[in-house]
């Protein structure tokens, strides 16, 4: 029963396909996958728009909408008639070939990364020997698409968002990956459904997450940075600042193609939530033991909704970084310590079983960073905020 | 035609077509960018023929273009800040302007 | 020959010719993304994945990004003064012509001496793991140290020299 619950939308596929004749049955197989991750994450994208207007607007001290619907639960629809009913602004002088082809590009980008996330045992569209590679090959596409909103607008402010957007996204791209080598390497696979199976075990219950180990955990902490920054969320959305440059990249766009932008970007947001599910939090293996009864693609949207209520929390909370900041941040910080956890990994793993390499692989861990912050604010590196006034 | 044969006119046109961009242009990125199309075409060369060829699975042909990859993307790399910096110094990237050795 | 090969040669060849032939040069530099995207498809439709991903990664994700900063960076977007063609537009084209033409005639008469279709190679990617580490580690390593030394040189070059008015 508990396994019927469990492989529920793929027997329902297969009962699906079934029906049709064999002629057309892989390609029906395919076209059903497709459907449902285009039905199910728009559907979580104008869930978390709720979301994240009443989250933000109780961490500011202001209820968020409530007009529409109890608890505002109806605003995306609102928000939806809108965008679709505005008048969509071209600028004259702005290209506009390139400038209607950019949101088109950022959201098919977007989409195609779902398909290598395991969201559920049996439950990914393509079991890919290469799938994480897949992934990251498809996320730096997505830059170029913001690349040429900013330029074919034509306007200061957006050429100036995109440019940063960019240098900033290409900045914490090397960074991402890095953190993620060390799961490939300790896994030995770069499939992500091998990585969730070598999760998806339990010692005294508890279960192997990579986030439970010293180097998983400094691994997800830099995931987590580099993924905050790759969808230009708080605290580094300096390129879509709205105190700063209007609406950086966006500024152009109206109507329609801007919802295509915001939905890109809060699929961005899942979809990365989503990868950082499966390489450090398990993909759909439960926390216990005892809890797998519950069906597998519950713990992953659990998951992955918890994340992206991290993700606003955060953006309620931090003041926003400056872009040399971010840069020094990206290129003197995370970087090198993504290299030392590729390191400690690398020992954890000659170590052999034991709890010396937990105290060994810490220590390392724990030791570097203590030290390189004590030294940082002993030469006044990290001191306190430094403020340049413009002359 | 076999299916190699096609893969490698393919690669030939496209090789052709990157040297007539490095040939008659005068912007200097885009005799960069013809560089790249022949840079690729020539990978597309290797993998066809890894492919088609007798021993597949040793990995020569793929190996190869993904070093190919990786030296193409450092030699971009060099080659754009060679062109800045040729820029800041003459404000231009016209190639038929910039054509003495004297500063 | 397969649709799919047709297609993606078409959209490879005609992003080429559109990167080469277009006057503004941010244009020039969209149409080599998709002429680059068409190589990786046809990289994917080899059987050789990993290339095909890398390629995406780097060229699409890198390089591209690259040229675009560069054309920005020199005021390439600008529309030129006095054509874009240079003075000998000419000999480069018969030159480009001549040699597509040796090609050709290469490929098309030696058909008989080329290799022929072998069965589909399995390439896990632990296999190619073990390639690098193995038969090609001595590549791997020397191309390391070209890209650290690549990327040095090209912060050094590209830098601002003492003294020099920004």
């Amino acid at each position: 029963m508990a396994n019927q619950a469990d492989q529920i939308f793929v027997l329902l596929k297969h009962w699906i396909v079934s029906i049709f004749p064999a002629v057309v049955q892989p390609y029906l197989g395919v076209v059903l996958s497709v459907v449902a991750i285009i039905a199910v994450f728009p559907g979580l994208f104008a869930l978390t728009t709720v979301i994240e207007r009443k989250g933000l607007g109780r961490m500011q001290n202001r209820i968020g909408p409530n007009r529409t619907g109890p608890y505002g639960i109806l605003q995306p629809i609102a928000d939806g008639i809108k965008s679709l009913t505005k008048e969509d602004i071209i600028p004259t002088s702005a290209d506009a070939v390139v400038h209607f082809i950019a949101p088109l590009v950022l959201v098919v980008a977007v989409f195609m990364g779902f398909a290598v996330l395991p969201m559920g045992r049996n439950m990914q569209l393509v079991d890919m020997d290469a799938g994480l590679l897949f992934f990251f090959a498809i996320g730096a596409s997505t830059e170029l698409s913001i690349f040429m909103a900013g330029w074919s607008s034509r306007n200061k402010y957006s050429l100036l968002g995109a440019m940063r957007a960019v240098a900033q996204m290409i900045s914490y791209e090397v960074p991402l990956l890095m953190s993620s080598v060390a799961i490939v390497m300790i896994t030995g696979s770069l499939s992500l459904v091998k990585i969730v199976d070598a999760q998806n075990q339990y010692t005294w219950g508890l279960p192997h997450w990579y986030i439970f180990t010293p180097w998983g955990c400094a691994a997800f902490v830099m995931f987590c940075i580099a993924a905050t920054a790759e969808t230009n969320r708080s605290p580094f959305d300096l390129p879509e600042g709205e105190s700063e440059l209007v609406a950086g990249y966006f500024t152009e766009y109206s109507g329609f193609k801007f919802a295509l932008f915001f939905l890109g970007e809060y699929l961005g947001m899942f979809s990365i939530s989503g990868l950082g599910t499966t390489l450090f939090l398990g993909g759909w293996s439960a926390p216990l033991q005892v809890l797998n009864f519950v069906p597998s693609w519950i713990w992953f949207f659990a998951k992955v909704m918890l994340s992206i209520v991290v993700l606003i929390w955060i953006r309620g909370t931090l003041p926003r970084l400056r872009q040399d900041q971010l840069m020094n941040f990206a290129w003197k910080f995370v970087l090198p310590m993504t290299l030392l956890n590729l390191f400690v990994a690398a020992i954890w793993r000659f170590m052999g079983e034991g709890l010396l390499r937990w105290i060994v692989c810490s220590a390392i861990l724990i030791g570097v960073y203590v030290i390189v912050g004590t030294i940082g604010m002993r030469r006044k590196k990290f001191g306190p905020r430094t403020y340049r006034y413009a002359e | 035609m076999t299916p190699l044969a096609a893969y490698l006119l393919v690669a030939a046109l496209v090789f052709a077509i990157g040297l007539a961009g490095a040939l008659t242009r005068r912007n200097a990125i885009l005799v960069l960018i013809g560089i790249e199309l022949m840079l690729n075409a020539a990978n597309l060369n290797l993998v066809a023929f890894w492919r088609y060829g007798p021993h597949p699975e040793l990995l020569t042909g793929m190996m190869f273009a993904v070093f190919s990859i990786a030296v193409a993307a450092a030699e971009a790399a060099v080659g754009l800040g060679l062109v800045i910096a040729i820029y800041r110094h003459a404000r231009t990237t016209d190639l038929d302007e910039i054509n003495r050795m004297k500063g | 020959m397969n649709v799919v090969f047709w297609i993606l040669a078409v959209i490879t060849i005609l992003g080429g010719l559109t990167a080469v032939t277009l006057k503004n040069t941010v244009h020039c530099a969209l149409a080599l993304t998709v002429a680059f995207a068409g190589l990786a498809l046809l990289f994917l439709e080899l059987d050789a994945q990993f290339a095909g991903f890398a390629q995406i990664l780097v060229y699409i994700g890198a390089v591209a990004i690259l040229v675009v900063f560069a054309i920005l960076l020199t005021r390439g977007s600008e529309t030129p003064s006095e054509g874009v063609f240079s003075r000998t537009w000419f000999a480069g084209l018969l030159i480009a012509a001549g040699v597509f033409s040796v090609l050709a005639w290469a490929v098309l008469h030696s058909t008989a001496a080329l290799p022929h279709e072998s069965n589909v190679p399995a390439v896990d990617v632990r296999q190619i793991g073990h390639a690098l580490m193995g038969r090609y580690v001595l590549p791997l390593e020397i191309v390391a140290l070209l890209l650290t030394s690549a990327m040095l040189g090209a912060v050094i070059v590209a830098m601002h020299e003492k003294g020099e008015q920004k």
